[in-house]
C-alpha cells in the first residue's frame, strides 16, 4: 500500500512536470490580429500578423516578449499581452471540451459576453451610441505608420528601446 | 480511520495547489488524494468547487469579453458626452495615442487601442476596457504642447493597461457569468441563460460606467496609472516632465469637488506631490517646429 502510494505520487509529480512544461511551449494568440515582430521590441518590424486562436511554438523568452514559431514555420517576436496559456477554443462541442478539458486550460472563443450578448445590450439600451464605438475603430494607425509620426516629431527614445 | 487522513505529500500538494490557485492542478491533487484513498468523492469536489470560486475575478475575463465591454462602456459613456467629429483631431489623436500605447506593458488588446475627441468642455478623459479612450475638449486645452497631451493619453493607456475599468465590477457578476459560460463549454445557451449572461453584462457595464463618470478610481489606481504615464513617456522619447505642466495647467482649470476630473480624481496638486521630484526640474522642455507646428494644427484650437 505504502509503495503504491508513493509511485502514484512519482507518477502526479511527473504529470504535472511535463504538463508545466508543455504549457510554456505552446500559446495561442488571444487578441484579434497578433504581430510578430523582427525583433523583440516595440520598435521592431512588423513581419507577420497571426490570427485569433492561433497555438504558437515558443522558442524563447525576452523580457516580455516571446520568440515563437506558427503552424506556417513563421517566426518572429510577440509581446505576452497578446498570448495565453489557455487553448483557446473557436468552436464549442470542440474535441477539447468534448475531451473534458477544464474551463482553465481553455478559453472558449465567441463566447460569454459576446455579440449576442452585445445586441441584448443594444435592444434594451437604444441611446448607447454604437455608432461612433465602430466608427472609432476604424482610426486605425499602424506600427509603421506610428514609427513615422515619431520621427517626423523628432520624438525618440534615449534609452534602449522597450 | 486512516483513511480520512491525507498522506504528507498528497495534503502539500494540494495545499501548493490551492495557495497557487490553480484549479486544474487543485483537480489532479484531489484525484490524486481519492486514487489514494486520502479523502473521500464529497471532501474532492468541495475543494474543486472552492478553489473555482476562488479564482472569478476580473482577471478571469478574457481580452474578447473584455472587448464587449468595453465597446459598451463607450457606447453608453457617448449617450452623455457626444463624440466631437472632427477628423484632423482624431487622427492625430489616434497616432499619438497609438505611438504611446505600442511602448506600454499591454500594447496588444483583442480590439487594439483606438482614440476619440469629446465635445464637452468638462475637463475628462474615459478609458473604456480594452483601449477605447475618450478625451473632452477640455481636458485638450489643459495641454500646451504634444508632450503633454501625450502625458493625458499615456495616462489613460495606464488605466487600460492595468484593467482599472474590469476592477470595478461586482465580483458576484462575474461569478454568476462565469459559472454560465462553462455551463456553455458543454453545450449551447438556453434562454434563461442568455437573459442571465446579459444582465450580469449590463450590471458590469453599470458598475464600470459609474466608476469612471462618477465616483472614480481608488488613489492608488490613479497614481498606478501616472506611474505608467511616466514609464510610458520615458520609452517612447516625450519629456515626463510634460505631466507635471499639464497638472498644472489642469489645477487652474479644475475645481475641486467640481465637475469631471474635480469629482473623480485626485487633486492636481495631490497627484503633483506623488510625482518623483527630479520632474520638477523647470528647466525649458525640447519642442522641435515640427511637433510644435502639427499639434497647434491639429488641436490648436480644439
Amino acid at each position: 500500500m505504502r509503495t503504491m502510494r508513493r509511485g502514484l505520487l512519482v507518477a502526479a509529480v511527473l504529470v504535472l512536470g511535463v504538463a508545466a512544461w508543455a504549457a510554456v511551449q505552446q500559446m495561442s494568440v488571444q487578441v484579434r490580429a497578433g504581430q510578430l515582430r523582427a525583433t523583440p521590441s516595440h520598435l521592431g518590424k512588423v513581419a507577420a500578423s497571426v490570427a485569433y486562436g492561433d497555438r504558437l511554438t515558443v522558442v524563447q523568452k525576452q523580457g516580455a516578449w516571446y520568440s515563437v514559431k506558427d503552424a506556417r514555420g513563421r517566426t518572429g517576436w510577440i509581446h505576452e499581452s497578446a498570448l495565453t496559456t489557455k487553448r483557446v477554443v473557436l468552436k464549442a462541442g470542440d474535441a477539447d471540451v468534448a475531451a473534458g478539458a477544464g474551463g482553465d486550460e481553455i478559453a472558449l472563443a465567441g463566447k460569454g459576453f459576446n455579440e449576442q450578448v452585445e445586441g441584448e445590450y443594444k435592444a434594451q439600451n437604444a441611446e448607447a451610441d454604437y455608432a461612433w464605438v465602430d466608427r472609432m475603430e476604424t482610426f486605425v494607425v499602424t506600427p509603421e505608420q506610428a514609427v513615422a509620426f515619431l520621427a517626423a516629431g523628432e520624438v525618440a527614445a534615449k534609452g534602449g528601446a522597450q | 480511520m486512516k483513511k480520512r487522513h491525507l498522506t504528507a505529500p498528497a495534503a502539500l500538494l494540494l495545499l501548493a495547489a490551492l495557495v497557487a490557485g490553480c484549479a486544474s492542478v487543485t483537480k489532479l491533487g484531489t484525484q490524486l488524494g481519492q486514487g489514494a484513498g486520502a479523502i473521500t468523492e464529497e471532501q474532492a469536489t468541495s475543494i474543486n468547487r472552492s478553489a473555482e470560486a476562488l479564482e472569478k475575478t476580473f482577471a478571469d475575463i478574457t481580452p474578447e469579453q473584455e472587448y464587449y465591454i468595453g465597446r459598451a462602456v463607450a457606447a453608453t459613456i457617448l449617450q452623455t458626452y457626444p463624440a466631437a467629429d472632427e477628423p484632423a483631431a482624431n487622427a492625430y489623436l489616434n497616432e499619438l495615442g497609438q505611438a504611446l500605447a505600442m511602448a506600454s506593458d499591454r500594447p496588444q488588446t483583442f480590439g487594439g487601442y483606438h482614440f476619440l475627441l469629446l465635445d464637452s468642455e468638462e475637463v475628462n478623459a474615459f478609458a473604456a476596457p480594452g483601449g477605447l479612450v475618450l478625451v473632452t475638449r477640455g481636458l485638450v486645452r489643459c495641454c500646451e504642447s504634444e508632450d503633454a497631451l501625450a502625458a493625458v493619453l499615456a495616462h489613460e493607456i495606464g488605466h487600460v493597461q492595468g484593467k482599472h475599468g474590469l476592477r470595478a465590477i461586482k465580483k458576484s457578476r462575474l461569478t454568476s457569468a462565469l459559472a454560465i459560460l462553462s455551463v456553455e463549454a458543454a453545450r449551447n445557451l438556453g434562454d434563461e441563460d442568455l437573459k442571465q449572461l446579459t444582465a450580469d453584462f449590463e450590471g458590469s457595464i453599470m458598475d464600470v460606467t459609474q466608476t469612471l463618470v462618477n465616483s472614480g478610481y481608488a488613489r492608488g489606481l490613479e497614481k498606478e496609472a501616472d506611474e505608467a504615464a511616466l514609464a510610458i513617456l520615458g520609452r517612447v522619447g516625450y519629456d515626463p516632465r510634460a505631466l507635471v505642466t499639464m497638472l498644472v495647467k489642469m489645477g487652474e482649470r479644475v475645481k475641486p469637488g467640481g465637475t469631471g476630473f474635480g469629482k473623480t480624481h485626485p487633486s492636481p496638486q495631490d497627484r503633483i506631490g506623488a510625482l518623483p521630484p527630479s520632474l520638477m526640474d523647470k528647466r525649458a522642455m525640447a519642442d522641435p517646429a515640427a511637433r510644435r507646428a502639427r499639434f497647434e494644427r491639429a488641436v490648436g484650437d480644439v
